[in-house]
Order: C-alpha cells, then sequence, then structure tokens
C-alpha cells in the first residue's frame, strides 16, 4: 500500500490542479478563460493553481494578442503529460483496477 | 479514501470529455434529419419513376428537367436537415449552459466538412459528366466517412452511424438501381434510429 501511495502525484491532490491537467492533456491548448468556464472558479483560484503547475514544468504558456486584448494559451509539458499518466496509473492501482 | 479516488476518476473523465468532445449534439436533430430525408427521398422517387407503366417497373430515364427539379429536391432536403440539426442542436447548447460557437465545435465541423464537402463537389462533378447513378452511393460514402473522421470530437457512437453509411454506399455500388431506396435508408431510417437511441441514452 505504501508503495502504491507513493507513485500519486502531490501536485495533483488538489481537485483544480487534476481538472487543468485532465483538460491540457486531450487538448492541444487551451486558454485561461476556457479553463476558468470549463472548472468554474475564479481568475485568481485559477491563476494561483495554473504558477504552481508551471513552477513543477508540467505546463507552459504562450501570450498573444487577439482584437488587442491578451489572450494566454497554455499547453502540457510532455512531462506533465507523463506525471498525469503515472498519477492516473496509481490511482487504478489502488482501486485494484 | 477509495471513494476520493474514484471521484477524481470520474472528474478526470467528465472533464476530458467535456472539454475535448462537442457532447450537445441533439439526438432529435437526427431524428428530424431522418424524416427530411425520408420526405425528400419519396419526393424524389415520384419523379424518377413517373409516367412508367408497371410492367417497365425499375427502368427510368431522366431528363433534363426532372434532374433539375431532383437536384432542387436535393438542396432543400439538404437545407432543411441541417436547419432542424442547428435548431435542436443550439437548444439543447443552451439547456446545457454550453457555448455553441466554441473551438470545439469549430474542431468539430472543419473534420466533418473536409470530407463532406470532397464528396459534394466529386458529386457535381459526376452529375455534370451524366453518372447520376453513382451519386447516392458515393453521398452515403463520403457522408460516412465524414462522420467516422468528425466522431474523435463529439459523441463517440457517431463513428458507428458513420461506419453503418459507408457499407451500406458500398452495397449500393453493388446494387446501383436501387440507390434511392439505399439513400432512404440511409440517410432517413438509420438517422432516426440513431437519434432516438441518442435521445435515451443522454436524457439530461
Amino acid at each position: 500500500m505504501k508503495e502504491l501511495l507513493k507513485n500519486l502525484d502531490k501536485a495533483f491532490e488538489n481537485k483544480i490542479r487534476l481538472g487543468i491537467m485532465s483538460a491540457l492533456v486531450v487538448n492541444d491548448f487551451l486558454d485561461f478563460n476556457t479553463l476558468k468556464d470549463l472548472l468554474d472558479v475564479t481568475d485568481g483560484n485559477l491563476a494561483s493553481h495554473l504558477k504552481s503547475l508551471e513552477k513543477k514544468k508540467y505546463i507552459y504558456y504562450e501570450k498573444e494578442f487577439l482584437n488587442r486584448k491578451p489572450n494566454t494559451k497554455y499547453f502540457a509539458t510532455e512531462s506533465g503529460t507523463e506525471a498525469f499518466k503515472k498519477h492516473i496509473n496509481a490511482i487504478e492501482q489502488l482501486l485494484g483496477k | 479514501m477509495k471513494e476520493k479516488y474514484l471521484a477524481d476518476l470520474k472528474d478526470i473523465k467528465d472533464i476530458m470529455d467535456r472539454s475535448s468532445r462537442f457532447i450537445s449534439l441533439s439526438g432529435r436533430s437526427g431524428i428530424a434529419a431522418g424524416i427530411i430525408a425520408l420526405v425528400g427521398a419519396y419526393l424524389a422517387y415520384t419523379i424518377v419513376f413517373a409516367n412508367q407503366d408497371y410492367m417497365n417497373y425499375h427502368s427510368s430515364v431522366l431528363t433534363g428537367g426532372s434532374l433539375s427539379q431532383l437536384l432542387l429536391i436535393a438542396v432543400g432536403t439538404l437545407v432543411l436537415a441541417v436547419g432542424t440539426g442547428i435548431y435542436f442542436t443550439t437548444q439543447k447548447t443552451k439547456k446545457q449552459k454550453q457555448k455553441i460557437w466554441d473551438h470545439q465545435t469549430k474542431r468539430l465541423l472543419l473534420n466533418l466538412l473536409i470530407p463532406l464537402a470532397t464528396g459534394g463537389i466529386l458529386c457535381c462533378m459526376l452529375l455534370l459528366k451524366g453518372y447520376v447513378g453513382l451519386v447516392a452511393p458515393l453521398t452515403l460514402i463520403f457522408y460516412g466517412l465524414a462522420l467516422v473522421n468528425a466522431s474523435k470530437y463529439t459523441l463517440k457512437e457517431v463513428r458507428s452511424l458513420g461506419l453503418l453509411e459507408i457499407l451500406l454506399g458500398l452495397l449500393s455500388v453493388q446494387f446501383i438501381g436501387y440507390g434511392l431506396i439505399f439513400w432512404a435508408f440511409g440517410f432517413g431510417m438509420l438517422h432516426i434510429v440513431y437519434g432516438t437511441v441518442m435521445e435515451f441514452k443522454y436524457k439530461p
């Protein structure tokens, strides 16, 4: 059991961070507002979770201007996708699947 | 603790579906499109096999006039079917509080339209060259290919509907005189059956 728990990623213990990652691994990219609508969270809340995932290098972003408004696109990194898969595998093992 | 992880897995799946697939495709739009297709096929049938006597059943000659009438029916059917499809689907997105025009819908439509437009252009070219018989099978085949291609971005059942349409299209090349019947079955009956199943399966 302890072995199994070790494989769980602390970064994904939080529901919102888990949600961000779930959405980013199945999409090429998502912008800030799409993520916000999808997860139903406030700007500040989402921004802080994005920052912590960014620090772990699980995601990266690109800024661009759409009709002169700043638009931030978020992407999952390779190591982020890898970590996410590992986390899911760990959960499935814990559940005995 | 197990419950927490089960809930996590459910959330993950839900977010993946909501963020990557257009799930508001309405079953009702399938039923409506099917009924419209059946009416269109019936109208076409009366034109194709007009003024024939009983003995010459299923041999028909298309004149220029009846061909343009057929085209008119085809365009009318298409516009009505797509129109009701958009209407019912918009209604459903409103109910589910989703956006109708976001990058999911764009991606879905683009992937649907690439094979569909190819088939449409090909059919027009064949029509101009006089290969009328091939048009019904080819519309089924290209529509099926379009559905298979787009199914990655919407409800997964769309894929099996697409495969069935392709199969029907191929069969219909083999029995080319019955093109209209295959067409009515593929665009009419299959849509109605599929729409009904979806309507019950994804009841809100």
